[in-house]
């Protein structure tokens, strides 16, 4: 059977957009290290002693890891906006929003993913009980595609403008605001032997509400800015 | 004490209710005051703008 | 497109019928407040609890109502200027949001004011505080993405997208405010708003909220007006409605 035209379309565009993060692996790592950075200068903010970290490691985790999407993110569009390919997209047949879905996946699977399979090493680094370190896989695995959708929508209405970086911080870090606090809960309940359950829930909920609207709200801000 | 002056005093807490009415009341003079003033330099703006076209 | 109030939409005529309003709308807001803040001030009895230092909620209760309030206005004109592309909708939407954000300012602005003799602090990491201090990133947001763009239609079209998704994220962010706020039990708050208040202390409320809509909308025609003669400095209505 010929896979449907829709279908064709979305893993046409993550084929592409993954090829061309295979041909510069330099700019992948460049928010992992960030992320490593991060959590290492929070460290060193916090003193020599452990037992302040207990209570904020998890948030710490969770901050670098937003910073790091958010510092990732610019790139979603920008080097597509900057040798005109972007408004191709635009211009092809397929829907849009789909193909903006597919540009946030390969984007995930490019810079979200590393950062979870990197964050257990972190958060043993940081003194994290191990009973939190699945519920911190988890919470990053929901929470992470979350930043990822959202910011392509501040990252969507930005494209087009010159100081577009830190405009786009400005728009979508209140937005996150709802992640950190469910991601956050969660790696501390579970640190602290109660059920993460409620928050992991939250972050689910989060997770669907963000792929169904953030595609196309994401793809009108696209319209928008290259209109 | 005389009535004027329990009024200011607000029970001890003057500063706190005067000070939070006196914000309000200049913020919400100032977003008056800002459009007003930039209507009539806009207006008076243009105004020049035309009469130097013409000449 | 043609909308159903095509005529009034037209930024032309609401110009001109702005001009008329403004004045009788300016005059109902002095009228409303004064009565109001005389009930607040001088009326309403002391609160059994807090002294006279209640009556801060003549103005903070207000404003943060306005706060939400111009929000969910702007975000529906918002939609208008998106979905049916009417230009009257992208003025009056970028004309909301600094006054959006100055209501959100002046509630935190009192509230904190009303914190530190009731609570002992300024500031106090409360759902609705907080909440309220994100509305104002929210706000600082739309205003920054309106002034980012020269091109005024595409600013305003771009700053409508982040404030309908913004509209769709304030109850989740205030909901997740609320959870973070009861997880980490805070100082036991006391806060505005008593379920069962006394109809002389209401009444004063309720005229004070009337008179800040009344100031929303005068203030509201006034940035518009400026809006529209900004943007359509060049059409010939504008030119010929100039003094010479």
């Amino acid at each position: 059977m010929r896979p449907a035209p829709a279908r064709s379309a979305f893993l046409g565009m993550l084929r592409r957009d993954l090829l061309i993060a295979w041909r510069s692996p330099v700019e992948v790592l460049h928010p992992l290290v960030f992320f490593v950075i991060v959590v290492t200068l929070f460290r060193l903010g916090s003193g020599p002693g452990q037992h302040a970290l207990a209570a904020l490691g998890p948030g710490v985790l969770w901050m670098a890891a937003l910073l790091a999407t958010l510092l990732g993110l610019d790139a979603l569009f920008r080097s597509d906006f900057e040798d005109g390919s972007l408004e191709q997209i635009l211009a092809s047949p397929a829907p849009l929003p789909l193909l903006v879905a597919a540009k946030v996946l390969a984007h995930w699977l490019v810079a979200g993913l590393p950062l979870l399979i990197l964050s257990p090493l972190l958060a043993i680094a940081l003194g994290l009980p191990d009973a939190a370190l699945p519920v911190l896989l988890l919470s990053l695995a929901l929470g992470s595609p979350v930043l990822s959708l959202v910011g392509a929508i501040g990252v969507a209405l930005t494209v087009g403008l010159r100081r577009g970086g830190t405009l786009v911080a400005l728009l979508v870090l209140p937005l996150y605001i709802p992640v950190l606090v469910f991601g956050t809960q969660a790696v501390t309940a579970a640190g602290a032997g109660l059920p993460p359950t409620g928050a992991l829930y939250m972050l689910s909920a989060l997770l669907v509400l963000a792929a169904v609207l953030s595609p196309p709200a994401a793809a009108a801000a696209l319209r928008i800015s290259l209109d | 004490m005389s009535d004027m002056a329990r009024f200011f005093d607000m029970g001890g807490y003057a500063l706190y209710v005067w000070s939070a009415y006196g914000l309000v009341a200049v913020v919400l003079a100032a977003n008056v005051a800002g459009p007003w003033f930039r209507q009539r330099r806009l207006l008076r703006r243009l105004a020049e703008r035309d009469s130097a076209e013409e000449r | 497109m043609r909308t159903p109030f095509n005529h009034l939409a037209a930024p032309m005529h609401f110009y001109r019928w702005g001009a008329r309003l403004v004045p009788w709308l300016g005059a109902c807001t002095v009228v409303l407040l004064a009565l109001g803040w005389w009930g607040g001030l001088v009326l309403a009895p002391p609160d059994y609890q807090q002294g006279d230092g209640f009556r801060i909620i003549y103005v903070h209760v207000p404003s943060a109502w306005m706060s939400l309030f111009v929000y969910v206005v702007m975000a529906g004109a918002g939609a208008v200027a998106l979905i049916w592309r009417v230009k009257l909708a992208e003025v009056l939407m970028a004309a909301s949001a600094p006054l959006g954000a100055w209501f959100t300012f002046l509630a935190l602005a009192t509230g904190s004011i009303w914190g530190k003799p009731m609570w002992g602090t300024y500031w106090v990491w409360d759902a609705r505080l907080t909440s309220e201090l994100i509305l104002l990133f929210l706000y600082l947001g739309v205003i920054a993405l309106l002034a980012a763009n020269e091109d005024r239609r595409r600013a305003s079209r771009a700053a409508a997208v982040l404030a309908l998704v913004g509209v769709v994220n304030v109850p989740i962010i205030h909901f997740s405010v609320q959870w973070w706020s009861t997880l980490h039990q805070g100082p036991s708050v006391g806060s505005f708003g008593a379920p069962s208040i006394h109809s002389s202390m209401l009444v004063p409320l309720l005229v004070s909220a009337l008179a800040f809509k009344c100031y929303y909308l005068t203030v509201l025609i006034m940035r518009a007006r400026c809006e529209i003669v900004e943007r359509e400095r060049n059409s010939a209505w504008v030119r010929e409605m100039l003094p010479r």
